[in-house]
């Protein structure tokens, strides 16, 4: 019962994971074939102002998406679980984007941020600010794409907020009103300590989901734009390594890299959570 | 008597007029405005003339509710095959992976064998590591087999999956053990208690994974980009890609593309909702 999914894991994953790390040590030659070159790619990588390019757009693409993204959640889930009607009304509408197609999605975004006809633009300049071409300046590409991805994992966050929001017992809040204290104060004392294992969870998959963004960037942003540089995500530079310029021993090292990466950034928030995570 | 105390003064305050609930709502709204507006913008947009979509002010609706731009695109003969092939891809996805999850499962979680525990460690193992680093070796195995721009290419990794197989393994712990030990009294093979005892149990769990698997496999873009280049072979969403440079500046025919690309799951979520939030919500409260 057991075989079909090792044999199937064993061929498209336990495989190929140790195929990555032997072919990060190759070079990619004549006919396709792998040719051992030792240390060479990483030495490469190291003077591949590309390669981190690609990484530190990366870094500010999670930079300003994720703790920007939690504190909007964050919000919108406090408020859902406040005594009101029509939560659930709420919770299907903040939910659709995270059911839809990041592609069909970044179709309308970037028409909606064309300078010419952009939808945005049109509303800025209602309230007398002139925009500009946001996916094409350098210096507006990454944080136009940003809210993109806020928009699309807010919803979802929320959700996930919201079910932990619910396990929290009102006694608790009763208990705290009768003594006096604030929302803030409640909210500090009681909620965020209750509620820290679920933010723990939510932090951990929106930093990865960041770290891995490719969809979005592949469809708004092409080749030709001329931000296309600063919009490169490290995932998107794999890409292009491995399969259009079918550098597959160099694509290998970039996949290697990013696997330790996820690997260190784990590693570092399975420890640094012990600070402020409260498990009961 | 405390708790009535506090129940009556709740009470008197909601005599007032609610202010606060007021601010909640509005706040609540507005975040609905924002979440809406680009939905709405690809709708009305599709049932624009080309003129229309371009018109400086915008218009906020056609003047008419056309539907040439749904014509046009419906008839493009790669449009339509990407729809069928993602339809095909997603259903053998979705029940590929659901099936050999949920068989190797029931035997992580009940079977004991020599190896049993070691075995799961190194599923586990891949839940950790990014998909990025088996991509390359996967579509060097997919060319080795003959599979490059096939309709199997699409599906035959995602068959298999860690995370399915450790969703359904806890399912699956749940179950008290003596139900099957009396299925097993009763004169039922293994298969038999696994599939007509256990697996029904289990169905919200089933219902759970075959969302988060479906809404994977129809919106995915890397993988079938990567596997497939012809045209008669594509999904959805890379085929909505290099729409953008066949109808460069025709955003009606674009955004109608991706009205009907959205759509199945769109119609899928507003019956299923219940299911949807559901299973999203208990990830992170047992994550």
């Amino acid at each position: 019962m057991i075989a079909p999914l090792m044999i199937g894991l064993t061929v498209f994953y336990f495989y190929p994971f140790f195929q990555s790390i032997y072919m990060s040590f190759t070079e990619t030659g004549a006919f396709n074939r792998s040719v051992w070159n030792g240390i060479d790619n990483y030495i490469r990588l190291l003077s591949d102002k590309t390669f981190f390019q690609s990484l530190g757009n990366t870094f500010f693409y999670v930079v300003i998406t994720v703790p920007v993204g939690i504190l909007l959640s964050m919000i919108l889930a406090v408020l859902l679980n406040s005594k009101i009607k029509a939560t659930s009304f709420y919770r299907t509408i903040y939910f659709l984007p995270s059911v839809t197609m990041a592609a069909a999605i970044s179709l309308v975004w970037k028409w909606i941020y064309n300078g010419d006809y952009g939808l945005l633009n049109v509303m800025l300049e209602a309230i007398g600010i002139s925009g500009k071409s946001w996916l094409t300046n350098p210096k507006t590409v990454m944080i136009s794409i940003g809210i993109v991805g806020i928009w699309c994992s807010c919803g979802y966050n929320t959700i996930i907020l919201l079910a932990g929001l619910q396990g929290v017992s009102r006694s608790y809040y009763e208990a705290a009103a009768i003594d006096g204290a604030g929302a803030f104060y409640q909210f500090r004392k009681i909620t965020f300590p209750l509620l820290s294992p679920t933010i723990f969870f939510v932090m951990v998959t929106s930093l990865i989901n960041g770290l891995k963004t490719f969809d979005m960037v592949y469809m708004m942003v092409p080749t030709t734009n001329p931000a296309y540089k600063q919009a490169q995500t490290v995932v998107m530079y794999f890409y292009r390594n491995a399969f259009d310029y079918s550098d597959k021993g160099y694509a290998s090292t970039i996949a290697v890299i990013i696997f330790l990466l996820i690997m260190l950034i784990t590693i570092f928030q399975m420890k640094w959570q012990k600070h402020w995570v409260i498990y009961d | 008597m405390g708790t009535t105390n506090i129940n009556t003064n709740t009470k008197l305050h909601e005599t007032r007029f609610p202010w606060k609930k007021l601010l909640i709502h509005l706040v609540l709204i507005a975040g609905i405005g924002i979440t809406i507006l680009p939905f709405f913008w690809m709708i009305t947009t599709a049932f624009k003339t080309q003129g229309e979509s371009v018109q400086m002010p915008p218009i906020w609706f056609p003047s008419q509710w056309r539907l040439d731009s749904f014509f046009e695109i419906w008839g493009k003969p790669t449009f339509v095959q990407a729809y069928l092939n993602t339809i095909i891809s997603t259903v053998v996805t979705v029940i590929g992976q659901v099936g050999i999850c949920a068989l190797a499962a029931y035997s992580f979680a009940r079977i004991k064998f020599p190896g049993r525990d070691i075995l799961f460690v190194t599923v586990l193992g891949v839940l950790m590591i990014p998909s990025q680093i088996f991509l390359m070796p996967q579509y060097l195995i997919i060319q080795k087999l003959g599979l490059l721009n096939s309709i199997p290419a699409l599906f035959l990794p995602n068959l298999f999956s860690a995370f399915g197989t450790f969703l359904l393994r806890q399912a699956f712990l749940t179950l008290p053990s003596e139900l099957e030990e009396a299925a097993m009294l009763d004169g039922c093979n293994r298969f038999q208690t696994f599939y007509k005892i256990m697996l029904p149990l289990t169905k919200s769990s089933l219902v759970a994974l075959s969302i988060m698997v479906m809404k994977f496999a129809w919106n995915d873009l890397m993988w079938p980009l990567i596997v497939n280049t012809s045209a008669k072979k594509m999904t959805l969403a890379p085929t909505l890609s290099s729409m953008i440079s066949e109808y460069g500046s025709n955003y009606p025919v674009q955004m109608a593309g991706a009205v009907l690309s959205i759509l199945p799951l769109v119609i899928l979520f507003v019956i299923f909702q219940k299911q949807f939030i559901e299973g999203v919500a208990s990830t992170g409260v047992k994550g």
